[in-house]
Formats: C-alpha cells, structure tokens, sequence
C-alpha cells in the first residue's frame, strides 16, 4: 500500500548527489529545475499518502498487517488511527535486543510532518529560483558565484533529512536524521561564506545545538540501557509498555525515566530555540532568506516539539508530567522573553526570528500543559501540532515575504524600508494576511490554533493562560510593528527618490509561492484538526470553529486588538513620536531589549571567561606543553642523535670496512671470553 | 715429507705474492702478483688431491677473472698504470695493520681454543683422489648429496651478471655522446 | 706430513693482507684485487677443512667450486661498475664516489 514510501527519503537524497557532484557541470535553471521537480514529486506523493492514511477505504496490509476501514477511516483499534510501519530494517546490531533500525513509520503526526515539510520545501523551492538568482547578481560583485547549485543541493539534503527525522522508527533513528539537518543548518547559515557574519553564524549554530544534542545523545542512552530498546512507540513494540511499567514501577528505578526523557528535551530545547539556548536563531538569520523560512522557521526548529510530542504519551503514563511542567514553564518564559525581543528589533529578520522562537514556545507550552491521555488534559497535543502545522504555513509565508522585501531593497534593516504598499502590492497583502494569522484574529489560522493553546493552558492553570494571553497580545503588537514599518510609515526611497533604486513588485517565481501559501494560512484553521491528530488518536473537536461569545478565545481576542491598536497608534503614521519617546524615556530598556536583554553576552561571558579561562586555558596549557612537549622531546632527541651520528655514514667504503671488522673482531673476542 | 715441502715452498710464494699485491704501487704488478696467488692456490688443492678444484682455479680464476682486471686496467685511467697514489705509512696504514694483526691474533686464537683439531685425519694418509666422474655425478643428481640446485641456479646467476654487467655497462644516450666526446 | 694449523695460518694470514689491502688502497680495481685475496683464503680453509676433517664427505670442495663461480659473476659486475664509476667521475678513486651515499 505505501510501498512506495521508500521513495519519499531516496529520491531527495538521489537529488543531493546529483547536485552535489554533478551540479557544478550543469546550468543553474537545470539545478533548480531538477531540485523542484523532486521536490514536486515529494509533495505529490506525501499528499496522496496522506489521502491514503486519512481517508483511504479498502482493506490493505502493510509490514504483513491488515488494517482495517472501520467508519469510513482506516483503524488501529479503538477507532484510533493506526501506526503503519512500511519497512524497517536492521542497520546495526549492537546485542541480541538492542538493535539500530532505519525504518519508515507513518502516525498521525508523522504524516501531518510530511505534508508540511514537502509543502513549504517545494514553495521555497519555487521561491529559491527567483529570490538565489537575484542575490547572486547582489553578490558576483564580492567575487562570489556559483551558489545556485550547491544552494539546491543543500536544500535537497536538508529535505531527505527532515522526512527522515519525521518518520523515525525509533529514537536512534530520529537522532541521525536529527544531527543531518543540523549539518544542513550549519551548511545553509553558512552559504554566504565569504561574508564573516555568516561563517560565525554557522559556527554559533552549530556548536550551540550540538551542545544540546549531547544531553539527547546521553537521554537516548539512558533510555535504551534501561529499556533495552530505541523503540518509544508503544502501539507497534510488543512489551515495551510492560517494560516501561517495570521501570517506573521500581522504586530504585524510578529517576531513570523522567531522567532520560528531560535530557532528551534538552536536545529538543537546542533545535527548538528554547531559552537559553536560543541565542543561535536569530543569528541564524545570516543564511538566505529561503533557508530562513524553510529551515529556521517552518521545519527544524520544530524539530524540538516533535521529539517532545513523539514522547508524550510515555512522559504521561510513566510519572514524568513534572518534567512536562517544567517545559512548560521554560517554553511560557521563552515566549514571553522572545515577544519582548521581538518588539524592539531593527532588522526585519531577526523580529521574524524572535517571533518563531516566541510561537514555538507556545506550542511547547501546550504539550508541557498535557496531563492526562484523555479528555480536557490531552487538548494541548493536539493544540500543539496545529500550531505546528499553521504557524508552519504563516511563518513561512512571513519570511519569504521579507526575503522579497530584502531582495528588492538590499538590506534586511527597517530603517531602508516604509511606504513600500505602494510599490510591493502583492507582497504587502501577503504580509498583511501573514501578519494577521499569526496574530491570531479571527478567522485566520492563528486564531484557531494559537487560541486553541491559550485554552489549554487555561485549563491547566488560570495564571498560565492569563500570561499566554498577554505573550499573544505581544504578538499582534510586534507583528504589526513590523508591518508598518516596512510598508507604511516614511518611505525611504522617497527621501531621495534621484538617487535610490525604485522599489518595485518581485517576479512571479517568487510571488506565485507567496499568494499560495496566503491562501493555505486564510483557510488552515478551518481544518477539523483534531479528527486526524489527538493524543489517544480518537477524533476530538476543535471548540473554537464553533465558538460562543463568553469563551477563553475572547480574551485573546482582546489582547491582539489591543496590540493591534497599539502598535497601529505608535507605528502607523510617517513620524512615530509615540516610540521615539518612548525610546527616550526608558533607554535602558529599549537598549537592552535591542540587545536581547545580553543573554549573548551572558553566554560569551560564561564561555570565554568561565569555560574558557577557567579550564580550557590550563587543558591547553597541559596539552601544549606537557603532552606535546614529550613528542617534541622524542622528536627533538631522535633528530639530534641523527645529526650526530650522521659523518659517520661518509660514503668512505674503507672506513666502513674498518669498522665492520673491528665489530667481528671484537664480537668474536666477546664470544671467545664466554665460552 | 714431500707434500709437506711443496706445502712451504706453495705457502712461501702465496704469502710473498700476497704482500707484494697489496703494497706495490704499479697495479699491473699488483694483478701479477695476484696471479701467482691464485697459481699458488691451485697448487695447494693438488696437494689436498682435489685435482678438479686445482683445474677450475687455474682455468676460471687464473685464466678467466684475472684476464679480466688486466682489460679493467687498461680501460680505466692510464696513471693508475704508472703508479697509483698511495700514501704509505699514513694513519690508514698503521691502522690497517693494527687491525689486520688483532684480527690474526684472534682467528688463531680461535682455532688453538677449538676442539676440532683433535679430529683430524692425517693428510699422507689420504691419497684418494675425488673420482671426476663422482664430481660430474653429484653435481647433476637431484639426491640428497645432490647439487642440481645450486648448479642450475649459478648458471642462471650467471647469466644474470652478463645481463647486469651489460646494462650497467651500456649508458644512456647523451651519457654516451659526452664519453664519445671526451675520450676523443 | 701437513698439520690443519698450517693451512688455517696460512689462510688465516692471506685473509688479513687481503683485509689489509682493502683497507689502505684507495684505488678501485686495487681493493677488488685484494678481495679476491680475501675470497681466496677463505676458498682454501672450505678446501682443506673437507679433507682433512671430513674426508668422506665432499660439500667442502663443491661449495669451493661455487665460490669460484660466484667471484668470477661478482668480479664481472663490480668491474663493470668501476668502469662505469670512471666514465661518470673520471677517477677510479675510491673517493671520488664518496658521494654516492645519499
């Protein structure tokens, strides 16, 4: 039935290689075209797989189990969807139980994951032809060409990366991919290389989410020393739930899980952005706008919440929801700390930056707020994952939108922009729609999704709620903010309109993408969401598409209206006199707030001077002298008796003879003495 | 009595012959000298009735090798003809004999301190020659005492010196135009 | 009647002026003639060595005859080098291929 699966990892990863070795032989326009027409097959084939998974009816069998059409939907039992393992072989086998496999495992969420991925992956495809081809004429003047191939190559590896990580069999498996689109991540920051800022970028990256992945890497070992297993899914492994009840049951025992299962979090926390581990995102945003879009605001960052939502049924039936707690409380504080960010940014990338670190957080919030399979404790998963899925759309919209805008102006500053509505219309309504879903106002996706978490953390506790609610009031502010400021206000090129480039609308390659992605974000909410993704897999309703006057949703509601007035008071017209002096009277804040509260510095503080200096130092210190110091002694020995035994090979046959008779002489004088 | 007779007269002239070689300073000489080592030395294996050894001494070493050093000479530098020049009684020399006479000290010390002397035979009582016919057996059989081996593999061995006195012999071909030039 | 002593003095002595002449020449085609010496002494002790210890056996005597064969290949060859070795440096010192040690 899904036979074909195996296709959707192959095929990109065909698609890189070819890029990757070949692509430097061919035309730019045949790289891409090749990387979008895998991609478009992808897309193709994800959506029919969903079709298939969601509303297929007709009996088939997969991995040599039948599963059955009950109501009109596939079944798993219980009138849940079922987990369709298509193939999952043994890579590696480290004993008899404990085994490495590579396999291909469709769920609910695992599915929903596919259709995002190749949804935005081929949108920014599409994008890429436009907005690489215009940044290359920016960037042959710096000696630098050649991209393009190598641009689609990465997005082809990023992608086969991101589908594999989704449809991870096991918790090793997950690692793998997850430690690739990290590379690619790293790769893609880093494709400008001559510029400085992204090298450093790509390095910042890199090591911060590699640091982070180290705690997974120690949770996964934990866990499978334990378990026995990287399994965690406990529908398809026969006796994994008996171990588990084992494990949490004895007392000796019972630290082992929330143990393995936090530290796995913390790798999440790393790709995910959450506080304080963030500071590589915004930095992130060095990388093409594309990339941006794809990659740092669509996809991998939402790495973390999948992993977490992978686990939640075992956070939640073996005595971790402490654990869940604190996510939740690490998540609430990022999303309010990145909102507060948000509001003061000059470069427009960067707002958009803190603006997904602050929504991830959200949906972090809602799977940290899940306290029990069933029932009103389970709405934040399924919250969570539509959030995931529309902010996906919205975020990616947002910052393709502004990859236009920094394509067209050359700059990623707001200072260069304002009154662009003018000249950009299509991009303008993009944005604007963008702006408002992710603001959360009816009847856009935001709205459906974001209040659907505030909902969720009422449920858990009141004053959670309350604080989501203002963090989306923040939203609506900073996001229109921004809005304003790139299309309304005092238009830069207007100031000097003899010697600044005209702005003007992009091609359509890249606007085609925009209008298309708009579209999904006016209609996403609408999707009856919870009939395909709940935690115990029995379809759920979402409140809010039948809303009443009276509910939670409200509230919210308000808090964006008045971040919405707020910032259309203060940003709207051409002179903001409510923010200049606001500006002035708080400079601390604004400073700080600019500089992102020094959580940068507090970290370069903690490396350079506490790592660093306190025993990096003194290590290289050791290594240098005491270590190295040994071998340059051999070395330095071995060639000083070189050199000094070095006239004794003269090239003198009769010296030599001299020599080698002497030696006989002498030994056999030795010999002739002992015996 | 006899054999021990020409046995002095035989290690007389080895001896004279041998130290005239290695001191005398026209190398024409030294290779006469050399000749009259190796007469000597087949002279010794007739004493020993190893007369086949006596006739390959005289025919390979006397005959063939030495007729080669006199063509060797002559090829090489015509002052070597004349005379070569040795330093005599310089620090090489003295060391030389230093050396040369330790070393003899200890061979003879060597055998005084061996136990095999008492084994041996008396030479008078020998007078057995080694049958040629023997010789040409043994050298072709594939026995145990057999030496088709080594025959075979000298004959190759040789061949090879041929084969490498030949290449080493033959330079290349702008070495070759330089000789062409200079030794005209 | 021939003590084994006098040929092992006599071989003996002959080896250590042939090792002598190797030494203290310092023309080419001299120190081969005085290893020939050398190869020579060490001929005789195989020779009489076989007769006068091991009559019966004869391995002695072939390994002599070998030895001849194999001095007249070696002498061949070390000839030919010596006569290339004065094309090449126009000496037939053994000195002026000091140099060929690296």
């Amino acid at each position: 039935m899904f036979d074909y699966a195996f296709l959707i990892l192959l095929l990109p990863f065909l698609s890189f290689l070819l890029l990757g070795l070949l692509g430097m032989k061919m035309p730019k326009k045949v790289a891409g075209i090749i990387g979008t027409c895998v991609l478009a097959v992808l897309f193709g084939l994800s959506l029919y797989t969903a079709y298939h998974y969601f509303f297929y009816t007709g009996e088939y069998e997969a991995m040599k189990e039948t599963f059955h059409v009950v109501n009109g939907r596939l079944d798993g039992g219980q009138g849940v969807y079922p987990t369709v393992t298509v193939f999952n072989f043994t890579w590696l086998r480290f004993t008899e139980l404990l085994t490495f496999n590579i396999g291909f495992r469709l769920t609910p969420i695992s599915v929903m994951m596919l259709i995002v991925i190749t949804t935005v992956s081929f949108m920014v495809h599409i994008y890429s032809f436009g907005y690489m081809a215009e940044r290359d004429e920016n960037y042959k003047a710096e000696g630098y060409e050649k991209g393009f191939q190598r641009f689609y190559a990465f997005l082809s590896l990023f992608t086969m990366s991101m589908l594999g990580l989704v449809v991870a069999t096991n918790i090793f498996q997950m690692y793998l991919f997850w430690e690739l689109v990290g590379v690619c991540s790293y790769l893609l920051i880093g494709f400008y290389y001559p510029k400085h800022a992204a090298v450093h970028a790509s390095k910042k990256a890199f090591i911060v989410t590699r640091f982070a992945d180290l705690f997974f890497l120690i949770g996964i070992l934990f866990f499978s020393f334990y378990v026995g297993t990287f399994n965690y899914d406990m529908n398809v492994t026969p006796g994994l739930t008996e171990k588990l009840t084992a494990i949490a049951a004895n007392p000796a025992l019972q630290w082992v899980l929330p143990t393995a299962l936090f530290l796995m979090f913390i790798g999440g926390a790393g790709k995910s952005a959450m506080f304080p581990l963030h500071i590589w995102l915004p930095d992130a945003m060095e990388g093409p706008t594309p990339v941006s879009a794809l990659i740092h605001a669509a996809t991998m960052v939402v790495a973390g919440v999948y992993q977490v939502a992978s686990l939640l049924p075992i956070y939640i039936q073996f005595h971790a929801t402490e654990q869940l707690h604190w996510i939740a409380y690490i998540a609430a504080f990022t999303a309010f700390y990145a909102a507060a960010v948000a509001c003061a940014q000059r470069d427009i990338k960067r707002g958009l930056a803190f603006s997904t670190i602050s929504q991830i957080a959200y949906m972090l919030v809602a799977l940290g707020v899940c306290t029990s399979l069933e029932g009103e404790g389970s709405l934040g998963y399924m919250a969570s994952m539509f959030h995931l899925f529309t902010h996906a759309m919205f975020k990616a919209l947002l910052f393709l939108c502004s990859g236009a805008i920094i394509v067209i102006i050359g700059s990623n500053f707001k200072d260069y922009m304002g009154g662009l509505h003018k000249y950009m219309p299509i991009t303008n309504i993009c944005f604007l729609i963008g702006t408002i879903a992710i603001s959360g106002f009816w009847p856009l996706a935001g709205f459906f999704s974001k209040d659907e978490i505030v909902d969720a953390c009422f449920n858990f506790a009141p004053a959670l709620g309350w604080f989501m609610t203002l963090v989306s009031g923040m939203t609506a502010f900073y996001m229109f903010r921004l809005y304003y400021v790139i299309f309304w206000g005092q238009s830069y090129y207007e100031l000097d309109p003899e010697h600044r480039r005209r702005p003007q609308e992009v091609p359509f390659v890249m606007w085609g993408p925009l209008v298309l992605l708009a579209i999904i974000s006016c209609v996403a909410g609408w999707i009856p969401f919870g009939h395909f993704v709940s935690l115990n897999g029995l379809p759920e309703e979402i409140a809010l598409q039948h809303f009443e006057f009276g509910s939670t949703a409200w509230f919210s509601l308000l808090a964006a209206t008045i971040g919405f007035g707020l910032a259309t008071w203060m940003y709207a017209g051409k002179k903001q006199p409510v923010a200049d002096a606001l500006e002035r009277t708080f400079p601390k804040l604004h400073k700080a707030a600019l500089n992102r509260f020094y959580i940068d510095d507090a970290w370069q503080f903690f490396t350079h001077k506490i790592v660093f200096g306190c025993f990096s130092i003194p290590i290289a210190w050791f290594d240098r002298h005491v270590i190295d110091g040994t071998f340059n002694f051999l070395a330095w020995g071995t060639n000083e008796a070189g050199e000094s035994i070095r006239p004794w090979q003269s090239g003198d046959v009769r010296q030599y003879a001299v020599w080698f008779i002497t030696g006989t002489v002498a030994l056999t004088l030795v010999l002739l003495c002992l015996v | 009595m006899a054999r021990l007779i020409m046995f002095i007269i035989l290690a007389v002239v080895i001896l004279a012959s041998a130290v005239f070689c290695v001191t005398t300073k026209r190398i024409m000489r030294a290779a006469t000298a050399l000749l009259f080592v190796l007469f000597a030395v087949a002279g010794l294996y007739f004493i020993l009735d190893y007369s086949f050894l006596g006739a390959a001494q005289i025919s390979i070493y006397a005959g063939g090798i030495t007729m080669m050093y006199i063509f060797a000479i002559q090829l090489v530098d015509k002052n070597t003809l004349q005379g070569m020049r040795e330093h005599w009684l310089g620090k090489k020399t003295i060391l030389a004999g230093a050396i040369s006479l330790v070393g003899f000290a200890t061979v003879v010390l060597v055998l005084l301190k061996n136990a095999f002397i008492q084994k041996v035979v008396s030479a008078d009582a020998l007078s057995n020659e080694v049958n040629m016919s023997d010789i040409g057996r043994t050298l072709m059989s594939a026995d145990k005492y057999g030496y088709v081996l080594p025959f075979e593999f000298i004959s190759l061995f040789l061949l090879a010196c041929i084969i490498g006195g030949l290449v080493i012999l033959n330079t290349k071909k702008d070495g070759n135009n330089n000789d062409k030039e200079e030794t005209k | 009647m021939i003590q084994i002593e006098y040929f092992f003095i006599l071989s003996g002595l002959l080896f250590f002026i042939g090792v002598f002449g190797f030494v203290t020449r310092r023309n080419l085609i001299a120190m081969l003639i005085s290893i020939e010496l050398v190869l020579n002494s060490v001929d005789l002790n195989f020779a009489a060595f076989n007769r006068l210890l091991f009559p019966d056996g004869s391995e002695g005597m072939f390994f002599t005859l070998f030895s001849i064969g194999i001095s007249a290949a070696e002498t061949a060859v070390a000839l030919a080098i010596i006569i290339n070795v004065y094309r090449h440096f126009h000496s037939d010192q053994v000195n002026s291929i000091e140099n060929m040690k690296w």
